[in-house]
């Protein structure tokens, strides 16, 4: 029954498409059992990477509860998710002293470690696809330089465009910024070729590294301790009141992203081809870079700058489920999170004042060569 | 189905560099139009400006009679649909996910069942069902060539523009797709435009050749009026014989003559030899 069905509509698209003699001819029996054997294939293949986002999920699900059970005070990991599950069902209960440490202590930074992995991560990928280069990341583009010399400028020389408590993150977010106006303004003047903005994010880079360096030096030590120590990311500073913001940023950054896939995916046969199936290249890519900019900006400036996460969570992800951003955005992102989540339980087990920063790249770096070198298709 | 496309007093410069001007053309039979040229002449830019990748410096290009600097990339992508000559991919896709992405203009955000059925449908009839779930960079230039076929066909265009749609393929696929390509035209009753280097493939399956020359139109019409050994001779400077072939003129070039090839001949665009580069360019 389903098979007639399915040669109804095979001939109906072939009536559409009016094809040839020659080329009905392939659509008679055999045809129509390749057909359906590709788009059954098709179909398995979209399952395998759905089931594939789902196990990720769950991993990073274990991979919270792991982390908030550790430190001076370990808390079982069931005794974990059982504090979780009654603080919602108890909502502004009181709470004893293990729900405390969970709640008030460790769930902020977990937090923390899990949105800004999730953002970076999906800003990450995001960025490689657009500019057709796997090497894109927050560093590449500025972003993260922006940042620490924002950043810098407000611990050392105290200069920030709010005062108060969010000064620096104030002015790491406006700095990170910096480079994505800039594009936005040459773009008035030049087609914003990902060429184009990879260089200009990488001179950018240069001028701010070289403003930041020379405050550094002639900051007093105490205050460029405290640059050294933003600038490889840390979780130390995480607190309840920041986690809305972290949550926002992620959340809007991953429906803007998530709602560009099909065009990201497209930019990647080229700007003439994007254009020729109806997309408005010019004005894609800078919405698209805003909001990457926005998500990376707004991390960072709350973490300082969480190496590698934005690099090789995306592609330790298409190692898995392959380069349509549909599925790569948000796996991407999980994978973000779990490494983060991951890296902040060695921390919690090493030494609980490391930067995480520091964590993420050594981590990071041996798990992604083993898996490029372990990779025999060519996935990039 | 078929779309009129009229190109009135068109004109292309890179910087300073002018490619051609006052062109003017009209295309409103049905059928497969073959355009032909050197090297450098402007004849992707041609295509470009038809479905707005560029914009004319001067004249325009209609489209049913509407300006397509005016319409959207959207409503021009409903029409016509590009198959580029080359696809450099960084990050690809399966096979089948490629050939999806003509079915954006029509589906938007969403894969449809529809869309699949269609893109399995366009990648049977190019021979390449059984690649469907590879990864596109692990094929062959050919192979490429196939799917990016399958991709335009996907789209369900009123007007097919392939650049250089057979450079990579074996014999045996160049005549397959080329008499897909006129048959789809037919029975369509749509327009099917081709860059085009081999003047025998193009003198076989044609119903109209253009032929462009030094900024201009040098000739237009059907194979037998335009593919005369003058012609070949004035715009390729290379010796040929014409030899009719079941009704169509089959070019047989006086290739071992060395000394008849001029070497300062020069039939693109005198002023910048380095087009093709740009339009390389523009496609990337």
């Amino acid at each position: 029954m389903a098979k007639i069905k399915y040669k109804t509509t095979i001939n109906n698209i072939s009536q559409k498409l009016r094809l040839s003699e020659t080329a009905r001819k392939h659509h008679g029996k055999e045809g129509a059992t390749e057909a359906e054997n590709i788009i059954n294939e098709y179909r398995a293949y979209k399952y395998a990477k759905a089931l594939m986002l789902i196990v990720v999920l769950f991993l990073c699900l274990i991979a919270l509860g792991v982390d908030i059970g550790l430190g001076p005070y370990s808390i079982d990991f069931i005794k974990v998710y059982e504090e979780i599950i009654n603080r919602f069902f108890d909502w502004g209960g009181t709470l004893d002293l293990e729900g405390k440490i969970v709640w008030e202590l460790r769930m902020p930074r977990v937090l923390t470690a899990l949105l800004a992995g999730l953002g970076l991560a999906m800003a990450g990928s995001a960025m490689q696809s657009m500019m057709k280069n796997p090497l894109a990341d927050p560093y590449t583009t500025g972003i993260s330089s922006g940042a620490a010399l924002g950043a810098t400028l407000s611990i050392t020389l105290g200069i920030a465009l709010i005062p108060g408590n969010f000064g620096t993150v104030a002015n790491a977010f406006v700095f990170a910024l910096i480079p994505a106006a800039f594009i936005i303004l040459m773009s008035i003047y030049r087609k914003p070729s990902p060429a184009m903005i990879i260089l200009s994010g990488i001179s950018l880079m240069y001028i701010f590294n070289a403003i930041q360096s020379y405050l550094m030096i002639i900051a007093d030590p105490n205050a460029a301790s405290a640059v050294y120590n933003w600038t490889v990311g840390t979780l130390n500073g995480a607190s309840w009141d920041k986690v809305p913001f972290l949550f926002a940023v992620a959340l809007l950054g991953g429906i803007v992203l998530m709602y560009m896939a099909r065009i990201l995916n497209t930019m990647n046969s080229g700007d003439a081809y994007s254009k020729s199936i109806g997309i408005n290249v010019n004005r894609s890519r800078i919405i698209i870079l805003v909001t990457i900019s926005m998500v990376a900006a707004g991390i960072v400036s709350f973490t300082g700058i969480i190496g590698f996460i934005g690099l090789v969570g995306p592609h330790i992800a298409r190692i898995f489920v392959g380069s349509d951003n549909k599925i790569l955005i948000p796996a991407a992102g999980l994978m973000g999170a779990g490494l983060m989540l991951l890296a902040d339980c060695v921390v919690q087990i090493v030494a609980e004042t490391m930067p995480v920063g520091i964590i993420t790249s050594i981590i990071g770096g041996p798990i992604f060569m083993f898996l490029i070198l372990r990779q025999k298709k060519e996935v990039w | 189905m078929s779309v009129r496309i009229e190109a009135q007093d068109l004109g292309v410069s890179y910087g300073d560099n002018l490619i051609w001007e006052h062109i003017n053309l009209d295309i409103n039979q049905p059928g497969l139009v073959s355009i032909l040229g050197p090297n450098g002449v402007g004849k992707s830019t041609f295509m470009y400006t038809i479905n707005k990748i560029l914009e004319p410096t001067s004249g325009r290009v209609l489209l049913d009679g509407d300006d397509v600097m005016e319409l959207s990339f959207k409503d021009i992508a409903k029409k016509v649909a590009y198959v580029p000559q080359s696809s450099g991919e960084t990050f690809a896709m399966t096979v089948m996910d490629t050939v999806l992405m003509g079915r954006y203009p029509h589906s938007g955000y969403t894969v449809t069942k529809e869309d699949v059925e269609i893109a399995t449908d366009c990648l049977i009839k190019m021979h390449m069902g059984e690649y469907a779930m590879r990864n596109f960079n692990e094929l062959s230039a050919g192979q490429h060539q196939r799917v990016m076929i399958a991709r335009g066909l996907a789209q369900m265009p009123e007007l097919l523009m392939l650049d250089e749609p057979t450079s990579n393929l074996d014999i045996y696929h160049q005549i397959y797709t080329m008499r897909l390509l006129r048959d789809i035209a037919h029975e369509r009753n749509m327009t099917v435009l081709i860059i085009c280097h081999d003047l025998n493939i193009a003198s076989r399956f044609s119903d109209r050749v253009i032929i462009f020359r030094k900024g201009t139109v040098y000739a237009d019409g059907t194979a037998q009026e335009v593919l005369t050994d003058k012609t070949i001779y004035d715009v390729y400077n290379v010796k040929a014989d014409i030899m009719p072939v079941d009704g169509r003129p089959y070019v047989i070039f006086h290739a071992d003559e060395k000394d008849e090839l001029d070497p300062d001949h020069q039939c693109g665009t005198v002023e910048d030899p380095a087009v093709e580069e740009i339009e390389k360019e523009m496609a990337e």
